[in-house]
């Protein structure tokens, strides 16, 4: 079964096409990354995915629900963890968590027993009663990705989640993330080439708004011709190869 | 409900950055202090205790805006609204969120203004729990500026755009001197903006003098309208940018 299913999306700013007649699906328990240069249209294409972008033309069904049609039956379903930290800097750590959970629905209880949970399994317990702007950046990461999983979300989006780790913070959200596989849809953009390597069940790479390749990082590879997943991903995002 | 829950976290934001809070309540109270004790050495009439309270009730909302603004683009500005977005809060849950919390402010605002005056040789009487009252729609106005700026302008823009509102409404309020005595284009203008408009209603109330109060109010209701409505539809519509 598929949780997400795209028709022609497209979305034009002015006279620019972010994202060009994007025709994809992602399986339901798939750990998906979408790649892409900068302004390839990863970012906006998951804005839509999320109902934060209105598509200019076509659709896309999430787990059977048209986010345009049901955008608010869609939101219920999926959590999103942005580009940027996104977190209340003057809620505890504790607090942040509890107060997604309530917006999503759950009640007093039922969100401090989410929160407990999900803060021994993010390693943030000593931190729990601190403000959220005292972390590190490491730690604001793992918070943020928490928030976005304490709604029980069956798609959750993350918005380049490693984006200025250093190394070590970035293994231990990798390993977060491998723990995720399979219980939930995931669909990752990243830079790191060598993250959506490690992590994906599939790879789809865009350029210029459109979806040019997709497949595993092996069938990336071969379809490429290449010895490496670098050099797979340049080849397949020079524009000639994608048109 | 959930605009409560959501109202919870943004008074939570705000009481949590007592700097802020203590620069809103403070420089009013510092300026009643300082104009009170000047006023006694150099007897102006806008300086009196009973013209002057309500003007810096009126003053330290200016900081609700600044409150509101500023709250507003942060979250704006790390994806905490973008976070929020994608969730299943509406449009109404955010402006009732945004706004609510900082009507409790703006009534401990006016009322530590009036307790000072008091002290400072006001007289006690109905009239300021009235005055108190009649200030909660105002608040409103500041409430809607703040959520217009913060919804249009990033944190550091708001912070700029906000001192220049600090001092259109401290110019064009009659606070600090008597609109009467300038008269011409000044005065023309500044009754055209609402500011004059919430200082004399303010000040109608202290003085038991009833006769321009709805007109005043009007004024005041009409400007708050106007300016959420603007808020509330370019909010909505950046929910969908």
């Amino acid at each position: 079964m598929n949780s997400i299913e795209t028709f022609n999306l497209t979305k034009k700013f002015k006279n620019r096409m972010a994202v060009d007649s994007l025709n994809l699906s992602v399986k339901t328990g798939e750990f998906f990354s979408l790649l892409g240069q900068n302004g390839a249209g990863k970012t906006t294409t998951i804005k839509m995915l999320c109902c934060l972008l209105n598509p200019s033309s076509g659709d896309a069904m999430l787990l059977g629900d048209s986010i345009i049609k049901n955008s608010t039956v869609v939101k219920q379903k999926l959590n999103v963890s942005p580009q940027e930290t996104a977190i209340a800097p003057n809620l505890s750590v504790k607090e942040n968590l509890e107060l997604i959970a309530r917006i999503y629905g759950s009640n007093k209880n039922e969100a401090k027993e989410k929160t407990e949970d999900l803060i021994k399994k993010f390693g943030l317990y000593e931190r729990v009663n601190d403000k959220a702007k005292t972390l590190s950046g490491g730690m604001k990461r793992r918070l943020s990705i928490a928030m976005a999983l304490i709604s029980d979300p069956k798609i959750i989006f993350l918005d380049e989640p490693t984006l200025g780790l250093d190394v070590r913070a970035r293994h231990e959200l990798w390993n977060i993330l491998k723990n995720l596989k399979g219980k939930i849809t995931i669909i990752l953009t990243t830079h790191y080439l060598e993250e959506a390597e490690a992590l994906s069940d599939r790879i789809g790479i865009m350029n210029n708004g459109k979806l040019g390749a997709i497949g595993t990082a092996e069938e990336l590879k071969k379809k490429a011709d290449k010895n490496t997943f670098e050099e797979a991903f340049l080849y397949l995002t020079e524009s000639e190869v994608i048109s | 409900m959930k605009y409560a829950i959501f109202a919870s976290r943004n008074i939570k934001e705000l009481l949590r950055d007592p700097f802020s809070l203590l620069f809103g309540i403070g420089l009013p109270l510092f300026l009643l202090f300082i104009m009170t004790a000047l006023q006694k050495s150099i007897a102006v009439d806008v300086f009196e205790i009973k013209n002057f309270a309500p003007g810096m009730a009126i003053f330290s909302f200016s900081f609700i805006s600044l409150f509101s603004g500023m709250l507003i683009s942060k979250d704006r500005s790390n994806s905490f609204l973008t976070r929020l977005f994608a969730s299943p809060l509406s449009a109404s849950d955010y402006i009732l969120g945004y706004s609510l919390p900082l009507i409790p402010i703006a009534i401990m605002q006016s009322s530590i203004c009036f307790v000072v005056a008091v002290f400072l040789g006001l007289n006690f009487n109905l009239n300021i729990f009235v005055a108190i009252l009649a200030l909660i729609p105002v608040s409103l106005l500041f409430i809607g500026i703040g959520l217009l700026l913060g919804t249009i302008f990033n944190d550091k823009q708001v912070g700029g755009i906000t001192s220049i509102l600090i001092q259109i409404i401290a110019f064009s309020s009659g606070m600090w001197f008597d609109l009467n005595l300038v008269g011409g284009a000044y005065k023309t203008i500044s009754y055209s903006l609402p500011f004059s408009h919430a200082v004399d209603l303010t000040r109608a109330i202290i003085l038991n003098d009833y006769s321009s109060l709805i007109e005043n109010f009007l004024w005041v209701i009409g400007y708050t309208i106007i300016i959420f409505g603007f808020s509330i539809i370019i909010f909505r519509k950046k929910m969908k940018e």
